[in-house]
């Protein structure tokens, strides 16, 4: 398995270093170095070993759970209960994301935009950059803590106060990866516009931002995937649904990963085959989010 | 970066005269529009400060300075020391960081030094992958899968070290499946893929001018790592540590199925015992009056201690890549 064992002749994609063919490489160095790949390469089969695993148990433990009903049929009255299904817990998933989304994405895209067209290096713009990154530091449990502090307590607990604190997780995420995206986008473009008396505004929207939209939907729909998984901002937000609600400004809702988190810590077995039908389900949407961002980025990224 | 700056764009269309007022207008709008955007991040880090505290206040007030050196916390007497969660979250953020440290940086070394291009696009997927799958999902796996497997396990470790000092502080004791352990563990599969994604950019950053060398005077290549890759690196690794232990300290609902949600400080890294953000997820739902406050004021906490922490990587990153940049030129 390691690379000291390779045959000099042996065809390898990249030719055997020089040293490997010398005969003057003392075995304690070439020990050391064996001993050194194997830890590299263990490293990286270790980091599989969680990953098989979770995926294995969740697809086994989640997929007899999940029929047609899953998809049409709301909570049963009392979690003991079998039978039922997860419809209000996937539907608040999609719609709180998706208002999380409508404030974190226009506002972060803004904001990338401030900090890569007008801002640059001035003070004010790298005092932004560098707080973007710290906040997305902040616990997402401080976000829902927040947002039930400025939020739910004034209007009670609704889907909307959910879409508030996944919308701050997004935020910063959003801003550095738009970012990132509009720094691609060459000087040139920049300046053939200019050239051509365009207003800067013009240029941003109907130049630079085109250029940047694989990117910026790309990271964006990162985001999205992981703001669609977490559960501490529901858990004080949203309150506890039954059925489903749609309307995230109107009456208490709820999300898979609440149904994860309130099934896991019951005693009863239909309880707990729920947690994981909706373990599947959350994992599979934020898998198709996730590889739709990576099929996005490769497809359409021409610089990279 | 070599392009004009802003103003020095703008003075030029103005000289140009073919731009009505509307025009003018609509440009300073929009740039307005853009920076109040980008204002809301400060506006949001404030306001979160403030609301947090002010509604975590009546509990500050009341425990004062014990609210963080005792760890008697027992809300039905309204006395709240949260000692014992700030303790289960260093323990168990530490062991995180202990466990995911040397395999994130195996992993980093894999993919920049020894796995050929085509190799290294799956893996660094893979890796991400880990970083996709929720946390509660973690903790879902954790306390049903995980726990009930690993508690033999604890058992048979702990009775093997059960008459050798230190070990069996540590390691001794009565051993559950849903301990401090579990819990690092769990954190651990999380903070991998940010240490290692980290740690991956500053290895990027060496110079391959530097490692040709080093091969050239005939080193290994784990000789040539180490002369070459590492030193150059320090810094970003403590950064991409620091990160990854300000990841860890704020995970909260995997930490909260698999810690056990004991108040207790024990050195036992086998028993039960609870976090900071663990606490705040499990009881907040009952809370009242000052046991909310005093689970706000827990959240408080975590904010301050996460900001530092990630203000501190974030510095340190900046400093070293400045340096990098410094010695490349």
């Amino acid at each position: 398995m390691t690379a000291t064992m390779t045959p000099p002749n042996a065809p390898t994609p990249a030719e055997p270093p020089e040293w490997m063919l010398r005969r003057s490489v003392s075995a304690g160095r070439r020990v050391r170095n064996g001993l050194a790949t194997m830890w590299m390469l263990l490293s990286v089969l270790a980091a599989m070993v969680p990953l098989v695993f979770v995926f294995g148990y969740v697809v086994q433990k989640g997929a007899h759970v999940i029929s047609r009903a899953w998809f049409t049929k709301d909570l049963p009255i009392v979690d003991q209960f079998p039978g039922g299904g997860m419809k209000a817990a996937i539907i608040g998933t999609l719609v709180i994301t998706l208002w999380a989304t409508l404030m974190a994405v226009p506002l972060g895209v803004g904001a990338a935009i401030y900090l890569n067209e007008y801002g640059r290096h001035g003070r004010l713009a790298r005092i932004i950059r560098f707080m973007a990154d710290v906040m997305t530091g902040v616990p997402s449990i401080v976000m829902g803590l927040f947002v039930f502090a400025i939020f739910t307590l004034k209007y009670g607990l609704i889907g909307f106060g959910g879409s508030l604190a996944l919308g701050a997780l997004m935020l910063p995420i959003v801003i550095r990866s738009s970012e990132e995206m509009l720094r691609l986008v060459p000087d040139d473009l920049r300046h053939a516009s200019d050239a051509l008396g365009a207003r800067r505004w013009h240029t941003v929207l109907r130049v630079i931002l085109p250029a940047a939209l694989p990117g910026i939907v790309s990271g964006s729909m990162l985001a999205v995937a992981r703001a669609a998984g977490e559960t501490a901002p529901l858990l004080f937000t949203i309150g506890a649904a039954r059925n489903t609600n749609t309307n995230v400004f109107r009456g208490p809702n709820t999300a898979l990963p609440l149904q994860i988190f309130n099934n896991a810590t019951r005693p009863f077995d239909a309880a707990i085959a729920r947690a994981w039908g909706s373990a599947l389900t959350l994992v599979v949407i934020v898998f198709v989010f996730t590889v739709i961002a990576r099929i996005v980025s490769a497809r359409f990224s021409v610089r990279r | 970066m070599t392009s004009l700056t802003a103003s020095e764009r703008d003075a030029g269309r103005n000289l140009q005269g073919n731009g009505n007022a509307g025009d003018v207008w609509a440009d300073r709008i929009f740039r307005g529009a853009t920076l109040v955007a980008g204002l809301t991040v400060l506006a949001v880090l404030a306001l979160i400060a403030y609301s947090t505290t002010k509604e975590a206040w009546p509990a500050f007030h009341h425990a004062g300075l014990s609210f963080v050196t005792s760890s008697r916390w027992d809300p039905a007497h309204n006395k709240f020391g949260a000692l014992a969660f700030v303790y289960g979250t260093l323990v168990t953020s530490l062991i995180a960081i202990v466990i995911a440290v040397p395999v994130s940086v195996g992993i980093a070394l894999f993919t920049t030094e020894v796995a050929s291009p085509r190799l290294r696009r799956p893996i660094v997927y893979v890796i991400d992958l880990l970083a996709a799958i929720p946390s509660v999902v973690y903790g879902l796996w954790g306390v049903f899968v995980f726990a009930a497997w690993a508690q033999p396990k604890y058992q048979t470790v702990a009775g093997w070290v059960k008459h050798i000092p230190v070990l069996n502080t540590i390691f001794g004791g009565s051993a559950t499946g849903r301990s401090f352990m579990t819990a690092g563990i769990i954190l651990s599969f999380m903070v991998t893929p940010i240490i290692t994604a980290l740690t991956r950019e500053t290895f990027a950053t060496v110079a391959q001018d530097d490692k040709n060398a080093a091969i050239a005077m005939g080193a290994t290549r784990w000789e040539m790592i180490r002369v070459t890759v590492l030193p150059r690196v320090r810094g970003g690794m403590v950064a991409a540590v620091m990160l990854g232990l300000g990841r860890a300290m704020g995970e909260t609902i995997a930490v909260a199925l698999v810690i056990g949600s004991s108040h207790q400080i024990t050195t036992h890294l086998f028993s039960s015992g609870d976090s900071m953000a663990a606490v705040i997820a499990n009881e907040f739902g009952e809370a009242q009056g000052d046991h909310r406050a005093a689970l706000i004021g827990l959240g408080v906490l975590l904010f301050v201690i996460t900001i530092l922490v990630n203000m501190a990587a974030r510095l340190v990153l900046r400093m070293t890549s400045r340096d990098n940049m410094g010695s490349r030129a």
